[in-house]
């Protein structure tokens, strides 16, 4: 028999019994379109953190100090060593750290800040002038401080969008005085929206410059007079430069930290890059994690077409006879129940397919930033998937079918 | 191609069933039959005396325990399931007591059927042949009725056109008239001697009624798996299908 006919005919005998074709489709259908939904979503968040990443600057290296215990939950050393002021210049040193182009240090504490009446709880930063440049981050509204404002310990803040809307609500905020811990900063800048980031939203911050964080705001300063800074930014001159940047910080730190041959480093750098990639494989486990308990269901949808098509194979007995009588060969009647087990998985991935694009749009619409969008690969897996599911699931019983003898399936009540 | 006269030849035909490990029932034991181009033959036995056994045989729907078989001079005996599905498909047609229509199809797709089968045709071509088919036993009017549209008779006349569509070697009847009325009954028998006399088709009736086999012009009883009688019979009733068959 052609490949056309026995599709005809199969999908002449699944229009016979379309409630029950639909609902053995329904397995295949919740299967694909779970599969389809979590797979686009999982790469949606794989790029989400991939982007927070990206926007704390390029080919940047983190400085914390103390070292990062190893363990599900980084844990800091007791007392570190603080970095310093001290630490982060001798780190700009074209001869000592040629792969270093930028550095910058900052200060940050949880502060109130209060405007009139109105008060609220925010990040405040100090920062180096360098900051910016390396997270290539601007004011939308104002302008940043003046070097001459960072050398002065002057009392000047730049609001996060979130800061200035919790404060000023519509009002204009430049050059209005807000107080930090009951210290007045006048306004000079409003920064550009950055979207909520991984340590908390990245717009609820305050920047001042990190000379007046360090001796007026926060008094943070060693037991030797040095100031602290709570981290330093490092940027590399090249992408391929970024761990001999990492190596040359490291030299120059142990050297200014006294830290003897073979003795554990006291600072922690974490190489930007890394994070992507750690980030990016535990995003992509938690994915392929996701699909393959999806991918159960549609096993099961599976059992659910094999399971309806021996009852079917029963309930034709007589058909198959005398089909077999009219000149059906075993292989025809294999083709025509594989074809209707096939035709059911392919119909039902169809239509999970779409009902999984509607999910991963849902998904994208509700959760901010996360772009889920459905791949083409994702929809050739699917695909490909639930044809193999309705051939797997569809041969036993096919085969059932093929096998029987023409007299005994004619004579069948 | 010159046919041989002889359409079916049974040499010692020879077939028993196994009922698990020692029960055995011998179902034919030692058939010869000879069947010309043309015959119109009535194979008459009360139950289990072999005869549906023998028509699955003839049909090509069992392999006989020994002995040889030929239809069309081909030794049917030994071959695979596709060659016999070939053999079912191209010479023999099958009508049966309950019918055997496909619920959902109309008349002319359940007559399409074996074209479907045979391969090689053209929807168009498939069309003409069954449209022809369905003609030939009176049903031109009917091709696009499903089998719950249809009376009994009409019913196994489709049967009959499906039978005939593909100009088989043989038309093999097992009770056609078993689940029809007596005037059904009539107008059925009324097509097997018209394609018999008019068309030269060989037809096998195989029946228990005695009135349906003295309009064929041949009976072969058979009794216990033995043929014990092989008789022309001498004045063949006509079949009027204005009139009901026989009255009960």
């Amino acid at each position: 028999m052609p490949l056309g006919e026995a599709v005809r005919t199969a999908l002449r005998s699944l229009a016979v019994n379309k409630l029950r074709s639909t609902l053995t489709m329904l397995g295949i259908i919740i299967g694909v379109a779970a599969v389809i939904t979590l797979l686009a979503v999982g790469q949606g968040v794989e790029a989400y953190v991939r982007a927070q990443f990206e926007s704390l600057g390029t080919n940047v290296l983190f400085i914390l100090p103390g070292q990062l215990r190893e363990g599900p939950v980084s844990v800091r050393e007791r007392t570190p060593r603080p970095l310093t002021m001290g630490d982060m210049a001798a780190l700009k040193d074209p001869i000592r750290a040629p792969s270093v182009l930028e550095v910058a240090a900052e200060v940050e504490r949880f502060a109130r800040i209060s405007y009139r009446k109105r008060e609220t709880r925010v990040q405040v930063r100090g920062v180096t002038l360098s900051y910016f440049r390396i997270r290539d981050w601007g004011v939308a509204e104002g302008r940043l401080f003046t070097p001459q404002e960072v050398a002065g310990q002057a009392r000047v803040v730049v609001l996060g969008q979130l800061t200035r809307e919790r404060l000023f609500r519509e009002a204009n905020p430049i050059g209005k005085t807000v107080r930090i811990n009951n210290m007045p900063f006048k306004v000079i800048g409003i920064m550009t929206e950055k979207g909520g980031g991984s340590f908390g939203s990245e717009d609820l911050t305050a920047f001042i410059p990190i000379s007046t964080a360090q001796s007026r705001l926060f008094r943070v300063r060693t037991y030797r007079g040095d100031y602290t800074v709570s981290l330093i930014f490092v940027q590399a001159v090249a992408e391929d430069k970024m761990d001999a940047a990492a190596q040359e910080v490291a030299e120059i730190l142990r050297e200014r930290h006294n830290i003897r041959y073979l003795d554990e480093d006291d600072f922690t750098i974490i190489n930007q890059k890394d994070l992507i990639t750690i980030f990016g494989d535990i995003t992509r486990v938690l994915t392929i994690f996701l699909g393959a308990i999806a991918a159960i269901s549609l096993v099961v949808g599976g059992i659910g077409i094999m399971n309806i098509m021996l009852v079917s194979v029963t309930e034709r007995t007589r058909e198959i006879g005398l089909r077999k009588a009219l000149g059906a060969t075993r292989q025809d009647i294999l083709l025509q129940f594989l074809i209707e087990a096939v035709v059911l998985s392919l119909i039902g991935g169809m239509v999970g397919i779409g009902l999984g694009t509607m999910g991963a749009l849902t998904v994208s619409r509700l959760a901010q930033g996360v772009n889920a969008v459905v791949t083409v690969e994702a929809v050739a897996l699917a695909t490909g998937f639930s044809a193999a599911v309705g051939l797997f699931f569809g041969i036993y019983p096919a085969t059932r079918a093929a096998r029987l003898h023409p007299i005994e399936a004619l004579r069948y009540e | 191609m010159n046919a041989p006269e002889v359409v079916i030849e049974l040499q010692d035909v020879v077939k028993i069933y196994r009922l698990g490990r020692e029960v055995t029932i011998p179902a034919l034991q030692g058939v010869n039959l000879r069947i010309r181009r043309g015959e119109m033959v009535a194979i008459m036995g009360p139950s289990g005396s072999g005869k549906s056994t023998l028509m699955n045989i003839m049909g090509a729907l069992d392999q006989p325990t020994s002995g040889a078989y030929y239809l069309e001079g081909q030794n049917v005996a030994r071959l695979g399931d596709r060659e016999l599905a070939r053999i079912r498909n191209q010479h023999i047609g099958f009508v049966f007591q309950s019918f055997n229509l496909l619920p959902r199809l109309t008349a002319l797709e359940q007559v399409e059927l074996p074209l479907i089968y045979a391969g090689g045709h053209s929807r168009r071509e498939r069309r003409r042949q069954a449209e022809h088919a369905l003609a030939m036993v009176g049903l031109a009017d009917r091709l696009h009725h499903r089998p719950n549209e249809l009376s009994g008779g009409q019913q196994q006349r489709v049967a009959i056109a499906r039978a005939l569509v593909n100009r088989p070697s043989i038309i093999l009847a097992d009770e056609p008239t078993g689940n029809l009325d007596s005037r059904s009954g009539a107008e059925v028998m009324h097509i097997f001697q018209r394609l018999n006399r008019d068309h030269g088709i060989t037809v096998v009736i195989v029946t228990h009624e005695p009135e349906i086999a003295l309009h064929t012009r041949r009976i072969v009883r058979l009794q216990d798996g033995r043929i014990i009688s092989d008789e022309p019979v001498p004045e063949p009733k006509i079949a009027d299908p204005s009139r009901a068959l026989y009255t009960r």
